[in-house]
């Protein structure tokens, strides 16, 4: 090699060095430094309507703090299959972000909680006076021994069908309420050309949300319930009877189901090239956001009058850097003003009793209606009914039975898995 | 005197070498397997002894069994392919062929890239669609514009394995091995697309191998060969080929490691794929660690898949060993 | 004979040329679908070529990928440049001032090469979370921080590519010095030149193939690493390319057009230095560099 090319070699990684120190000098310290003044909020809202409402709350909080960097650290993927694990790796080595989305339930207090990972909030939702605006069994789902640990900024509910109405009425059907009636009318779809039931289960969320759907459907909301604290036997003939028809159901999906993501699934019904999708109620901020307005939606089979509830909340962890900054962001997604600015474009509805309907457009104003009146239960894909730990083992399960359909199999792995989390002796 | 300073510099020298291994190397495994050996489940440690139990939780596991399945498989047919491929790319360039540099970087630059990037190009070159509602894509709209079958690719959860009642599955079965013909020891479908895309990736890096032997190979070997009367064929045979050897061990070698630990281009591209048919162990810790939060468990996945490596790269590395200081 | 061999040239640039068909596929794929437009960018026209190509999906991708690839470039230059001055050291030392032990010794390390990195994952994080601490124990300078190779930053992911580094840098320079003679290195002796005298003004000036071989080694393997990165590095301040175009394909509404651009991007420094410097690196290899 010639001098001169040393030469230039050596400038090069001068510079490059020179760059780096000076970077690396800037960026935010490892050593915990005085508090900057700066906000990182953690999430998986990347696209569409949930990015949009997240840079809406940003505003407020930039108005109602000014001077305040805000760290938009988003790892996408739905249902943020991608992001819980990030998010554990940061908050192990011990670089947790200000505040993080977390789902309301199980998934907030074991895997957070009962580990010592988060500070309690009692005194932001007596002053906040937030016992008297949140429902009072989104307060029970908060709390672990007395004490409040995450703000919900919304609800979201899990079981809807989602159709295309033009599809629908060109050919005068209309949603099944029933399994019988859902199988008779995917006959008919198949009939056509049209694939009956799309599902995208690249990440296995979606058929295990599939399986609580069907579930929620054929146990009825207090066995369902029943599920989840042992009560409900998962060796039992309901287990089973939601498997059987959960393996009816599969034969009616799209055959590339697991090279697509939920809203890749959606967009087969949106292009009349699948009849129906069961998916939670995300599905409409995608359709808005897609441009597509002859969307349909009912209860599925068997769960009229039951409401699968999710909310996404924010906590505070223990080692937040800007605690000050933080508790602000917190007020913020539980006061009206956020919710308000937040949901309508998220497509959720609030997880407050009083905000306005006149904001949400027509399915929103429903689910608000329903989730008034319905009898709510936790959803299991989403973190609400079951640890972490025994939703992986359920996805372990579901994964086998996607493909194989094989009922005696999944129940006995079911009841394990319900063992292996310690929830059933 | 200065010949003593200067041994004791030159160990001085490797000082930080040895102790980064002994500390992340060694002393990390170490503290894996303490961790395998734990009740370790949630995020907060707790070192519990509880012997083998995580290792007999993990050898009942049906996911389990089907991961060993996939890597074998993926192992197979991955370094089949890459040997042949590389071998027979860097035997068509070493014929002097004009443009050898253009086709040697064509072949060589997949090297460059990572397996994520590998991983979302074929993940979409190979999304299947359907065929029933007529909705094509990727690589089979030219696979019909050739009149070839559909295929269903990474999302198809097909095992091919010998079946109990045909010839073959009967002539195991009477010779007491009926055990062999079940899904467990079939190949999936699903994970050939995987092969694919690693193939892709990895193959051009063999024939840089095999092109750097082959420019090593002695000219006078080929003449004295064709002397004694030797075809080209026999040439390549029972001279090139021979003196080929170690490279062919080297590259099993690396190829083999790389596959047995395989773990981004799978995130990347299926994940755990329908049934689990492409989900391999590197996965299987990962969700189990950082999705279901039992680290021990994962910590035992950790443990199994080092052995399984130790039993291929132990042997080499002694080999190795013994024949640089033996000769 | 002459048509036979006539036969042979034709079957031999067809092999080549069938071969290079498959790997330009997916170039092809990536380049065209990263010229088109979220609307045409669907999974039925992928073959399509663009109708009104425009550079609109790079801009977006360079837009999302942009500080990303400051993460990469300062974490993959130092970290290269580093590992391979410890590498040309341990080659050094364990081939030409070999000890009692030293073969054990070259392999003990040579074995970390090969580990599944899985196997040690979990120590790291916590080992890592221990220096953050202890360094904000000890009271380090704000202006100092940078140097901490502790969890969520750049240098520690640096520092765990160096070390993780040492197996495959030392075995390279190791196999390369070895061939060199020791002729050489008696008369420097000779010449009263000690241990570090015989490294700079004997081995060091024609170390350059071997410093090339390795530097693109570890340059490439460094940007292109995912597992250590997701799992170290997720922190947006700090997060690499392979990460953020992993987050990013893993995006619900897939704008495949800039995805693709976006990995096309990714891609470009590896594939640009191998385009200008593979023939170093080949050239390295020709000459045994790597022998295994």
């Amino acid at each position: 090699m010639s001098r001169k090319a040393i030469v230039a070699a050596v400038v090069v990684v001068v510079v490059i060095a020179a760059v780096w120190i000076y970077r690396s000098a800037q960026m935010r310290a490892p050593v915990p430094t005085p508090a900057a003044a700066k906000l990182e909020i953690f999430s998986w809202w990347t696209t569409g309507g949930e990015e949009a409402g997240l840079l809406k709350m940003f505003d407020i909080f930039r108005e109602q703090n000014p001077g305040v960097e805000i760290i938009n650290a988003t790892v996408a993927g739905g249902a943020g299959f991608e992001a819980k694990p990030a998010l554990k790796a940061r908050m192990l080595g011990g670089d947790p972000p200000d505040s993080f989305q977390v789902h309301m339930g199980r998934e907030l207090t074991d895997t957070w909680v009962i580990t010592g990972f988060m500070e309690a909030l009692d005194d932001l939702f007596k002053q906040e006076g937030w016992e008297g605006v949140f429902p009072p069994g989104v307060l029970a789902l908060l709390k672990h021994e007395g004490s409040y640990y995450s703000v919900p900024v919304n609800i979201h509910r899990s079981n809807v069908l989602w159709y295309n109405t033009q599809v629908f009425s060109a050919n005068m059907w209309t949603p099944p309420a029933t399994f019988d009636e859902f199988f008779a009318l995917a006959e008919k779809m198949k009939a056509k050309g049209i694939a009956p039931l799309a599902l995208g289960d690249v990440g296995i969320w979606a058929s295990v949300h599939l399986f609580e759907v069907v579930m929620a459907g054929a146990l009825g909301p207090e066995k369902y319930n029943g599920l989840w604290n042992g009560s409900t036997s998962w060796s039992g003939p309901e287990v089973k009877r939601a498997l059987d028809i959960m393996a009816r159901m599969l034969m009616y999906v799209n055959p590339d189901h697991s090279a697509l993501s939920w809203d890749q699934a959606n967009a087969l019904v949106i292009q009349g090239k699948a009849g129906m999708t069961i998916m939670g109620d995300w599905v409409d901020a995608d359709n808005l956001a897609k441009g597509f307005k002859e969307s349909g939606w009912a209860p599925p089979p068997g769960t009229r009058g039951t409401f699968v509830a999710l909310s996404d909340t924010f906590g505070l962890p223990k080692k937040s850097p800007h605690p000050t900054q933080a508790m602000a962001w917190l007020k913020l997604a539980g006061s009206k003003a956020g919710q308000e600015a937040f949901n309508p474009v998220k497509g959720s509805i609030c997880a407050r009793s009083d905000c306005d309907p006149g904001l949400f457009g027509p399915y929103l104003k429903t689910a608000m209606q329903d989730w008034a009146r319905d009898t709510i239960v936790p959803s299991l894909a989403h973190g609400a009914a079951a640890s972490e730990t025994w939703v992986a083992l359920i996805n372990d399960v579901i994964t086998a039975f996607v493909t194989d359909r094989d009922v005696a199999k999944a129940q006995a792995a079911l009841a394990k898995a319900c063992v292996d989390a310690k929830v059933c002796k | 005197m200065r010949l003593n300073s200067d041994r004791a510099l030159a160990l001085a020298l490797l000082v930080p070498s040895i102790a980064a291994t002994a500390v992340f190397v060694y002393g990390f495994i170490g503290w894996t397997v303490w961790v395998s050996l734990s009740r370790w489940h949630g995020l907060l440690p707790d070192f519990t002894w509880v012997g083998l139990a995580n290792y007999a939780e993990l050898f009942r596991n049906p996911r389990f069994h089907i991961d060993v399945r996939n890597t074998v498989v993926f192992t197979a047919f991955l370094l089949g392919a890459c040997m042949s491929l590389g071998l027979g790319l860097a035997l068509l360039l070493d014929r002097g062929v004009r443009g050898e540099s253009l086709f040697r970087s064509l072949f060589f630059f997949p090297m460059a890239i990572s397996f994520i990037v590998t991983g979302v190009a074929w993940r979409w070159l190979l999304a299947p669609g359907d065929v029933a509602t007529g909705r094509i894509t990727g690589v089979n709209v030219i696979l019909a514009r050739l009149g070839l079958p559909h295929l269903k690719w990474y999302t198809d959860h097909t095992v091919l394995f010998i079946q109990p009642d045909g010839p073959l599955g009967q002539l195991l079965g009477r010779l007491g091995l009926e055990a062999l013909t079940g899904p467990l020891f079939g190949v999936p479908v699903a994970m050939l697309s995987i092969v694919i895309a690693a193939t892709w990736q990895m193959s051009g890096f063999v024939m840089a191998l095999y092109l750097a032997g082959l420019r090593g190979f002695p000219e006078e070997l080929r003449e004295a060969a064709r002397i004694d009367g030797a075809g080209e064929w026999q040439i390549y045979r029972y001279v090139v080929l021979p003196f080929l050897r170690p490279i062919t061990l080297s590259a099993l070698i690396i190829l083999g490691h790389v596959s047995l630990k395989i773990f981004d281009l799978v995130a990347a591209m299926s994940k755990r794929g329908p049934g689990f048919a492409t989900d391999v162990p590197a996965y299987f810790m990962f969700e189990t660690t950082f999705h279901g939060d039992r680290f021990a468990q994962g910590a035992a996945i950790a443990i199994v898949m080092l052995v399984t490596v130790s039993v291929l790269i132990v042997p080499y590395l002694a080999y190795t060993m013994r024949k640089e200081t033996g000769g | 004979m002459r048509g036979l061999r006539r036969i042979g040239r034709i079957l031999v640039y067809t092999g080549l040329a069938g071969a290079g068909a498959f790997y330009l596929l997916p170039v092809y794929v990536l380049v065209i679908t990263g010229l088109k437009s979220y609307a045409e960018a669907g999974l039925g026209q992928m073959w399509q070529l663009p109708l009104s190509p425009s550079l609109e999906s790079f801009r977006q991708a360079y837009e999302r990928l942009a500080p990303y690839f400051a993460n990469s470039l300062t974490l993959t230059v130092p970290a290269a440049l580093l590992s391979s001055l410890v590498g040309s050291v341990n080659g050094y030392v364990l081939s030409k001032w070999r000890f009692r032990g030293s073969d054990l010794l070259f392999t003990l390390i040579l074995f970390g090469m090969f580990i599944p990195y899985q196997s040690i994952l979990i120590p790291l994080v916590y080992t890592l979370q221990r220096v953050n601490m202890v360094a904000a124990g000890l009271g380090i300078p704000g202006w100092l921080a940078w140097a901490i190779p502790g969890y969520g930053t750049i240098t520690g992911l640096a520092f765990v590519h160096v070390v993780y580094g040492i197996p495959i840098t030392t075995l390279i320079f190791r196999n390369y010095y070895a061939t060199v003679p020791d002729d050489l290195m008696d008369a420097a002796k000779i010449d009263g030149a000690g241990l570090l005298g015989i490294y700079r003004k004997v081995l060091f000036p024609i170390s350059m193939p071997a410093f090339a071989v390795v530097l693109i080694w570890q340059f490439t393997s460094i940007w292109n690493e995912f597992l250590f990165a997701v799992v170290l590095t997720q922190n947006p301040a700090v997060r690499p390319v392979t990460v953020a175009l992993y987050n990013l394909a893993g995006s619900y509404i897939v704008e495949w057009n800039v995805q693709m651009a976006g990995a096309l991007l990714a891609a470009a420094p590896t594939l640009l230095v191998y385009i200008f410097l593979g023939r170093y690196f080949l050239r390295g290899l020709l000459a045994g560099a790597l022998k295994g």
